[in-house]
């Protein structure tokens, strides 16, 4: 059984250390079109976080039975399976949210960190500590997209979390709102600048020159 | 072990076992929330229907949604040809599904509206104040922006000439730009702009319009496209093929 320390790895380590996005670069599609506004990162964060979680779980459960002719198609099948699931939830529970996702919840499906840790550490792990890894692999995703919500919403709307905090000129204010953060490909210098900045505090994380 | 695991038997089965467990969780959740969803659409749908009877409020509950839609509001079809109201032709009749089939609908003809056909039977609702006369009629419009359709309701006063809102609900236009055809700002521009001069469908979206001007509204900055696809909406359903004839008549006061 592991231990605490190991655990704490697992749940925390995808924050920083080995952050998904900024470290693996993986499931970036989705972190730059549905950063525009804080919620939707919020709700997308929150529903990634469960499905890889989840997917985890399940598969770990079953790596033992799963024959690796056919592993891709069962994880692909449970992941798909728990997306819609997630889907029909959203439409159900928060319809305002699930109309701004659209098909970026649908996109969980292909988004590379649910697979790539169903893969890569699912198939070879204990329940539980596939279950915190997938949380913490969600945190890290969530992390970064929650950073970036936030400066796009604040810059580029003077809202966070639709309270007005900078007031627009449109609005009678005196803050122009920047039209550059409104557009999903900002988030690509914004990911880039967080990349810098985690490497930089983390040297080690800097890929050796070849 | 590993011969075992990968034999044809066993991958099978637990191929089938997976899919099973996989369908009938899908489907489980499927069937139990669609009650929810249907709520939830319905009333989405009739929150921006008070929104553009100007009835809504920030921050509505669910149910005073509910009753305040069912007091104020009644949905009606129209003949768009004949310009009169007429029972719906089936059942849950729905415009927008009854556009694909050739039974219920005409093709478009001199418009770039973005759409290939239109109901013969369109829905109106009419909006009553408290003495029960019609106060506003909200016509549904849809059109294509720069990306996709986008689909609004248009409220007209009871003159059936003076617009009081136009409030697009579905549209898939870019953020920041075609995305503003939803800013409260813009929408506000609407109020009081005259559809018909002498009999003919005047209402035009240019840039720079002069705010005095009844029949201009001033385009938005960096989404001519869209600017041009609500234009092109507007003066189609309000003209001839539209709602034109029912304006004309106004069915509503009889």
């Amino acid at each position: 059984m592991a231990d605490t320390k190991e655990m704490k790895k697992a749940l925390f380590g995808p924050i920083l250390d080995n952050n998904p996005i900024a470290l693996q670069v993986l499931g970036i599609c989705s972190a730059l079109a549905i950063t525009t506004k804080l919620e939707t990162a919020l709700v997308m964060s929150l529903a990634l976080t469960s499905v890889v979680a989840f997917s985890n779980l399940f598969i770990s459960l079953i790596r033992n039975q799963i024959p690796s002719s056919v592993r891709i198609i069962i994880q692909m099948t449970i992941i798909a399976s728990l997306v819609i699931v997630v889907d029909q939830i959203l439409k159900a529970y928060s319809y305002e949210i699930s109309k701004q996702l659209s098909v970026f919840v649908g996109l969980i499906i292909t988004n590379c960190i649910v697979m790539g840790r169903a893969e890569a550490y699912a198939m070879k792990s204990p329940p539980l500590m596939s279950f915190l890894d997938g949380i913490g692999n969600g945190l890290g995703y969530s992390f970064i997209l929650i950073v970036i919500g936030t400066i796009k919403e604040l810059f580029g709307f003077g809202t966070i979390l639709g309270f007005e905090i900078l007031p627009l000129v449109q609005n009678g204010g005196w803050y122009q709102g920047n039209g550059l953060l409104i557009l999903p490909f900002s988030s690509f210098f914004l990911i880039g600048g967080m990349i810098w900045f985690i490497r930089t505090i983390r040297p080690e994380q800097v890929e050796p020159k070849e | 072990m590993s011969a075992k695991k990968e034999s044809l038997g066993k991958t099978i089965g637990v191929v089938v076992a997976v899919c099973l467990v996989c369908s009938i969780v899908v489907s489980g959740a499927a069937v139990g929330l669609r009650s929810l969803q249907q709520t939830n659409a319905a009333l989405d749908k009739k929150s921006n229907i008070l929104n553009a009877a100007g009835l809504y409020e920030m921050g509505m509950s669910n149910s005073a949604i509910e009753s305040t839609y069912s007091e104020r509001v009644e949905q009606r079809y129209v003949n768009l040809d004949e310009g009169t109201f007429v029972e719906a032709p089936k059942p849950d009749y729905d415009m927008y599904k009854a556009a694909k089939e050739t039974e219920y609908s005409t093709k478009v003809t001199n418009s770039n509206v973005g759409f290939q056909r239109r109901p013969n039977v369109a829905s109106v609702y009419l909006v009553r104040d408290d003495a029960g006369d019609v106060s506003r009629i909200i016509l549904p419009v849809h059109g294509s922006g720069l990306w996709d359709l986008m689909y609004g309701f248009l409220a007209v006063d009871a003159d059936g000439q003076t617009v009081r809102e136009l409030i697009y609900y579905q549209q898939k236009e870019t953020p920041g730009l075609g995305g503003e055809v939803q800013n409260p700002a813009w929408q506000d521009k609407w109020d009081g702009k005259e559809l018909y001069e002498n009999g003919e469908v005047a209402i035009r979206v240019v840039k720079n319009a002069n705010p005095s001007n009844p029949h201009t509204i001033d385009a938005l900055s960096g989404a001519t496209l869209t600017s041009n696809g609500v234009e092109n909406t507007i003066r189609y359903w309000v003209g001839e093929q539209g709602f034109g004839q029912f304006l004309k008549n106004q069915a509503w006061r009889s």
